[in-house]
């Protein structure tokens, strides 16, 4: 097996089923990802380091948290907290809402798709999620990274003006990445936008 | 029986289910996903699926054999069950769930205690089928390990 260089990602997947737990964890783990199942809303909180009634992590700095989580996946029914109030909860804090939030749901209800995009999803997932729907998640995460890095970047070349203009150029291909990336993800965000919403 | 003939049996047995329609694309899905490293993930998923099944149809007939039936918790079942067999790709069994629902939604008893028949119908068939085809899995890896040593 050739050595995969590319970074590899950690996906926290919540689902109160164990047969699609344990679907979603081979689909993950096929297609390269670091996985972490569990079976509830509150769980997924503790792993990412909020109680359920906190809105931002302890004052500890980001290298402190135990484990990073670069996308969540979530499941739309469970019992007692929903996907969609955890979706809620990582947007409302401070400490989580850059991380990607996706979906899954086993029925194709456009008011539910919309309610959950327009609360910060990247993209509903209809179940039973495919190997194929794995391809999609990097370029959210990838995105969050970006900008990260430009965050990054442009404090420092605030504060270092001698080396302007290779920073410029790194800005530059970032932003191509990153739009393209966009491009990519407004493409296939419009499979569920458009009126009919139907999953082609 | 030699390796060679049992993996025809199985492969038969499978291309036939799929023929049928007792499985849909969704396991062709799981057949990708089993390899070297996860050789028992269809055997897992497949007994997982049996287990719940049980579980849920035993908790139909009890909740339809009430006097009066709780339709919400009937639905709420028959959710899960539609579901799981979704994610194994038991075809006939989900699409006799989908039915099973239209008649919990109109809170037609009778309608229900039909549905329920049929699911279980389905799923027994289908039961017997992923155990022969579970048993014939094993004595494939089995001979499959013998080789390798």
């Amino acid at each position: 097996m050739a050595v995969d260089a590319e970074a590899q990602f950690h996906v926290l997947a919540v689902d109160d089923s164990l047969m699609d737990r344990k679907l979603i964890e081979r689909l993950l783990k096929t297609s390269s990802f670091q996985v972490t199942t569990v079976d509830s809303g509150s769980k997924a909180l503790e792993v990412l380091g909020l109680k359920e009634d906190q809105t931002s992590t302890p004052a500890l700095s980001p290298e402190h948290n135990e484990i990073e989580v670069n996308l969540v996946i979530t499941d739309y029914c469970m019992p007692g907290m929903t996907g969609y109030d955890l979706l809620k909860k990582i947007k409302e804090s401070s400490s989580l809402k850059d991380i990607p939030v996706v979906i899954m749901s086993s029925e194709n209800v456009p008011s539910r798709i919309n309610r959950c995009l327009e609360e910060g999803a990247e993209e509903f997932f209809l179940k039973p999620v495919q190997l194929s729907d794995m391809r999609r998640l990097r370029p959210h995460i990838l995105k969050g990274k970006h900008k990260e890095q430009q965050l990054h970047q442009e404090e420092n070349s605030n504060t270092n003006h001698i080396i302007i203009s290779s920073s410029n150029n790194n800005n530059m291909s970032n932003k191509r990445k990153a739009m393209d990336e966009e491009v990519l993800s407004e493409r296939t965000r419009l499979r569920f936008s458009s009126s009919s919403l139907n999953v082609i | 029986m030699s390796l060679m003939a049992l993996r025809e049996q199985l492969n038969g047995l499978v291309n036939s289910m799929f023929l049928e329609g007792l499985l849909d694309d969704q396991f062709e899905q799981l057949q990708m996903l089993q390899d070297e490293s996860s050789p028992g993930f269809i055997a897992e998923l497949i007994t997982l699926f049996c287990g719940d099944s049980e579980r849920i149809l035993a908790e139909l007939t009890k909740l339809l054999d009430q006097a009066v039936v709780d339709y919400q918790k009937v639905d709420a079942f028959v959710h899960q069950l539609k579901g799981s067999s979704s994610s194994v790709g038991a075809q006939h069994v989900k699409l006799a769930c989908v039915q099973f629902r239209q008649f919990c939604e109109e809170h037609n008893k009778e309608g229900c205690l039909c549905a329920l028949n049929v699911v279980k119908h389905e799923y027994y068939l289908l039961r017997g089928k992923f155990d022969t085809m579970l048993q014939l899995e094993q004595r494939i890896q089995a001979y499959e390990s013998k080789q390798q040593i």
